[in-house]
């Protein structure tokens, strides 16, 4: 059992195990900090910096993103203060920007009393939270993809822009996305991510498609076990 | 070399080396810093060298290439020893006639010596001259003294001294106190104190640990660290080693920027010979103390002079930094503890050493102390690299040592610290130069850089020159610096292209400061203040550019038109035969005309005009 | 090409902690980030594909497409652009008819900005192949376009 810590959130009182983030032990008790980069199944990322909030430690107050910072004894955090709300409304109107449409951010924007953004509208789709990069790096373990470019031209990219030759075509980009950016579909047999097609292996017992080739191919060969393995589905084992 | 086995063993070789140097023996030192060698001075060392072959003078002249001496304005540079007589802008020509004329008979050559251009007197001795006489060469001053690719040099000067006291019987926690007494603080940025961050490394558990020298000097405008690493490379491998010693670190790196081909070059050549007289290496002089380096070349991103950015592209990923709740000095390299410092701050590392923390303590101010070297460029007469000690006034620096801005033109601001720090005006000119007072006048320390700006600098201009470079140099990560640089810097580029609207200085304040809040990095958290230090000190420029679509200072091209002067035209038919689209035009000794329409403001003819007949309005 | 990446790779003895100065090595060899050397760092050193993606589009030192014959790098640090360098780099735009960061479809030049040289006190300074020219004005560009074949104005007298 991890170490108990007590610190005070917006004024209410709140125990949590030593080790977890402002953000976790928030949402814990109910309390609610918006946030678009933080996965709990990725490490701890804050680019998003939309779950900034502002903490006393002593004397000083500063700001910290409540999705790396842990929890500590006579901690004072609070989530509302002018100065935090301030940096929220810069975010939201600097990736509305990005993307003025997707509910998920008109939704932080209204939260925020922020009607629309007052700065030109690029409409990039993607606010670039890196969560389907981290999740091909850190949960599936393959890197398909990662970024390109530094700063504003920053991008999610497949090497060289071509067909990602590591892709496993799991699709766990896709689920992740807030934003649902990347978009894919499943037709014939084929799984389309992106715009690069996958071929779907049929379960040797009820015929269905059910799984990417590759991907079984992928299982395969981390497992040591013949491909025939995995060529019938859940369903049908 | 041979390799020395105890510390006793390399004082006698210093003892030696020291002994078989006659301080008698005329010395011919060409400054070979990047600057000079622009300047051709590796032709003149050459040149020395071969009249020295020539006239059958080897073993009886020495010819030393060292590195920079930091008055780059002058150059090249050539010291006269043991006269220390001081001759600049040197032909590539002139050592014939300096060997024979100086060297051998003692004569001075008048056309090589320095003109004080306020007293008009010919001045003889390096260290008579206003630029040097009002500065403080602690850490750089050792530069004209040695070849940098040379190891005995060094020795020669007492080098390594510092770390033989700390391996005779210095205990690792008495070096970090003498360090934290001394009061050092880091010169890179954010002049966090050195003595706590090496005390903080020590104490971090795990094993190993390391110790990172930056030397990613990215600020354009600054050059000391190069300059450093080019000129007397064995003393940052001196305060490296002792502070590994006292970290207990067996491994370090240096992390240098790859445009700087020369430091890279010095630098290895530096470990390599360390490495053979066994000052790197296995139980160093006996002591047990295991440390070698490592010399990583950077890729070019400004970022990577961030701690963790640093440490992520050492890792081999891009630079990319994380958020700094868990200092380095516990999690960095590999997540072992790790102390970074860069390159000045470890050059001072011997000198505490050798004269003690109470005698470094005593040059500075209350929470300042030591020197702090500063690259003096832009609009200045003297260019160059000048250490003064902390506390020393902005006035003195820019107009004693810096000898004024140049053609008569008014002094505007200099800028300090940097595209993270801000541009001083006028009325701050008797400002202390320390950390805080940078700080308080919404400037910072920074690196060192001091960009001094005249009439003829547009302010506005230079916050979007600021941005421009920081929007190109941000990683891309979080969001404020990513996208509110990039959101600024469209509305600056509107504001000088005339099309600014007056809510666009409230919306940049109120950026300004959620971008400091709300960033990950020191980037983003400073990234506004070359706006917010100019909006504060110069808000009537950008009014003028907002309110009556006007460049007070012409440069702005959108805000601006070149037009001929028919009093002073001559006719002269220069400015048209350069006009790229044939804008200018007129017959030969008659007035030329600018053809508004087909202007595109390249500038050309204002720059070519002998008679000062093109003006911009 | 096999063999020369390998031997590249060697030098660093595997170690995955010198991928940049690896990447470094290969462009030096190349003249760019090749493709195919690219490939075979990522198989000798199992570096995905996608990481080396991305430091060479990070890093400003590579280049994934092939360079010009003559490299030009204009310093546009702080103390050169007070000293009036936009100018001069626009000229050079204009002249060779690309953009900064871009190479001549030729193949013949490729023209960089690069953020400070730290030879301040000659600035502007463009470095041509290796070569520094300083206090450069725009009628020296000209002139040293128009020495490596370019058509250029220039006034003889000056």
């Amino acid at each position: 059992m991890a170490e108990m810590v007590s610190l005070t959130i917006d004024g209410l009182k709140i125990h949590a195990p030593a080790g977890t983030t402002i953000l976790e032990a928030a949402t814990d008790a109910n309390i609610y900090i918006p946030h678009l980069c933080s996965n709990e199944e990725l490490a701890p990322y804050g680019a998003c910096r939309l779950c900034m909030v502002e903490i006393t430690q002593g004397e000083r107050a500063r700001l910290v993103a409540s999705c790396i910072f842990e929890v500590a004894d006579g901690l004072e955090v609070k989530t509302n203060t002018e100065r935090v709300l301030n940096v929220r409304r810069l975010v939201i109107e600097l990736l509305l920007a990005r993307n003025n449409k997707h509910p998920a951010l008109r939704k932080i924007a209204d939260e925020l009393g922020v009607k629309e953004t007052r700065f030109p509208i690029e409409q990039k789709g993607c606010i670039l939270c890196g969560q389907c990069v981290r999740t091909c790096r850190e949960v599936v373990g393959v890197s398909a993809i990662g970024f390109s470019g530094r700063g504003i031209t920053r991008k999610v990219a497949t090497p060289f822009m071509e067909s990602p030759p590591d892709c496993i075509a799991c699709g766990s980009c896709v689920y992740v996305c807030p934003v649902q950016f990347i978009p894919m579909k499943e037709e014939n047999g084929v799984r389309t991510i992106m715009k690069y097609d996958y071929p779907m292996q049929k379960c040797r017992k009820c015929g269905q498609y059910f799984a990417p080739k590759k991907q079984l191919e992928y299982f395969s060969k981390i497992t040591n076990l013949p491909l025939e393995h995995f060529e019938t589905c859940v369903d049908c084992r | 070399m041979k390799k020395v086995k105890t510390a006793q063993e390399l004082k006698s070789l210093q003892e030696e080396i020291k002994n078989s140097r006659d301080p008698e023996k005329p010395c011919i030192t060409i400054c070979a810093g990047t600057g000079c060698l622009t300047y051709g001075s590796q032709k003149l060392v050459d040149n020395f060298r071969s009249e020295i072959e020539k006239q059958n003078l080897k073993g009886k002249v020495e010819v030393r290439a060292s590195g920079c001496h930091g008055f780059c304005e002058r150059g090249p540079l050539v010291v006269i020893n043991p006269q220390n007589i001081f001759y600049q802008r040197v032909g590539l020509d002139d050592a014939e006639e300096i060997i024979k004329e100086t060297v051998l008979n003692g004569q001075i050559i008048d056309r090589l010596l320095y003109v004080d251009p306020v007293t008009q007197e010919k001045i003889l001795h390096e260290d008579e001259i206003p630029f040097y006489k009002r500065q403080m060469r602690l850490v750089f001053g050792m530069n004209g003294n040695i070849d940098p690719n040379s190891l005995e040099d060094y020795l020669a000067i007492g080098g390594y001294n510092a770390l033989i006291k700390v391996l005779n019987g210095m205990e690792p926690e008495a070096i970090i106190e003498e360090i934290k007494t001394a009061g050092l603080r880091g010169r890179g940025g954010g002049g966090f104190s050195m003595g706590l961050k090496w005390e903080a490394t020590r104490k971090a558990p795990g094993l190993p640990k390391y110790i990172i020298c930056n030397a990613d000097e990215g600020d354009p405008g600054a050059y000391m660290d190069r300059s450093l690493l080019e000129g007397n490379p064995y003393s940052i491998l001196e305060g490296m080693l002792i502070g590994a010693y006292a970290i207990g670190s067996d491994t370090g790196y240096i992390y240098v920027r790859n445009e700087y081909p020369l430091a890279v070059k010095n630098i290895t050549i530096a470990v390599e010979k360390a490495r053979e007289l066994g000052i790197l290496g296995k139980d160093i002089l006996g002591s047990g103390f295991d440390f070698d380096v490592l010399i990583v070349r950077g890729g070019g991103a400004f970022v990577c002079g961030e701690e963790t950015a640093l440490i992520a592209s050492i890792e081999g990923r891009s630079g990319e930094p994380r958020a700094k709740y868990v200092f380095p000095s516990e999690r960095g390299l590999y997540n072992k503890p790790t102390n970074i410092n860069n390159v000045e701050t470890w050059a001072n590392v011997p000198l505490i050493i050798n004269k003690g923390a109470e005698w470094y303590r005593s040059i500075g101010t209350e929470n300042s102390k030591g020197t702090k070297i500063f690259a003096l460029v832009g609009k200045i007469n003297n260019t160059g690299l000048v250490e003064v000690p902390m506390g020393i006034t902005l006035r003195e620096i820019v107009y004693d040592i810096g000898g004024g801005i140049p053609k008569g033109r008014k002094f505007k601001a200099v800028q300090v610290g940097g595209p993270s720090g801000g541009c001083i005006p006028e009325s701050h000119l008797d400002l202390q130069v320390d950390f805080d007072a940078l700080s308080k006048v919404g400037s910072m320390m920074g690196s060192g850089g001091m960009i001094v700006m005249d009439d003829r600098t547009c302010m506005v201009d230079v916050a979007l020159y600021f941005l421009k470079f920081l929007e190109e140099e941000s990683c891309g990560k979080c969001t404020p610096c990513r996208e509110g640089v990039h959101q600024m810097r469209l509305i600056l580029e509107r504001i000088t292209e005339g099309n600014g609207k007056e809510e666009d200085l409230k919306t940049i304040e109120w950026m300004g400061k959620a971008i400091i809040d709300g960033s990950l990095c020191g980037l983003g958290g400073t990234a506004p203040n070359p706006v917010l230090s100019t909006l504060r000190y110069f808000r009537d420029e950008y009014e003028a550019h907002i309110k009556e679509k006007r460049c007070p200072a012409g440069v702005c091209k959108a805000l601006i038109t070149y037009t001929i002067d028919p009093e002073l035209c001559t006719g002269c038919m220069v400015c048209a035969k350069i006009c790229p689209v044939e804008a200018a035009t007129g017959e030969k000794k008659e007035v030329h005309t600018i053809d508004q329409d087909k202007c595109i403001k390249c500038g050309a003819c204002f720059e070519s005009c002998k008679f000062d007949a093109v003006k911009v309005s | 090409m096999k063999t020369r990446v390998k031997k590249i790779i060697d030098k660093y003895h595997n170690d995955k902690g010198f991928l940049v100065p690896i990447l470094q090595d290969v462009q030096k060899e190349y003249n760019y980030l090749n493709r195919e050397a690219l490939n075979l760092v990522s198989a000798f050193l199992e570096v995905p594909i996608s990481q080396l993606y991305e430091l060479g589009t990070f890093y400003k030192a590579f280049s994934l497409k092939p360079r010009g014959r003559h490299e030009m790098k204009l310093c546009t640090g702080t103390a050169c652009h007070v000293r009036g360098v936009p100018l001069m780099k626009d000229n050079i735009e204009r002249i060779l008819q690309i953009q900064a960061g871009e190479t001549t479809p030729d193949l013949e030049f490729t023209f960089e900005t690069v953020n400070c040289l730290g030879a301040c006190a000659l600035g502007p300074i463009l470095v041509v192949d290796g070569e520094y020219h300083g206090n450069l004005s725009i009628s020296k560009t000209n002139r040293i376009l128009k020495k490596l074949g370019k058509k250029v104005k220039i006034d003889e007298e000056s």
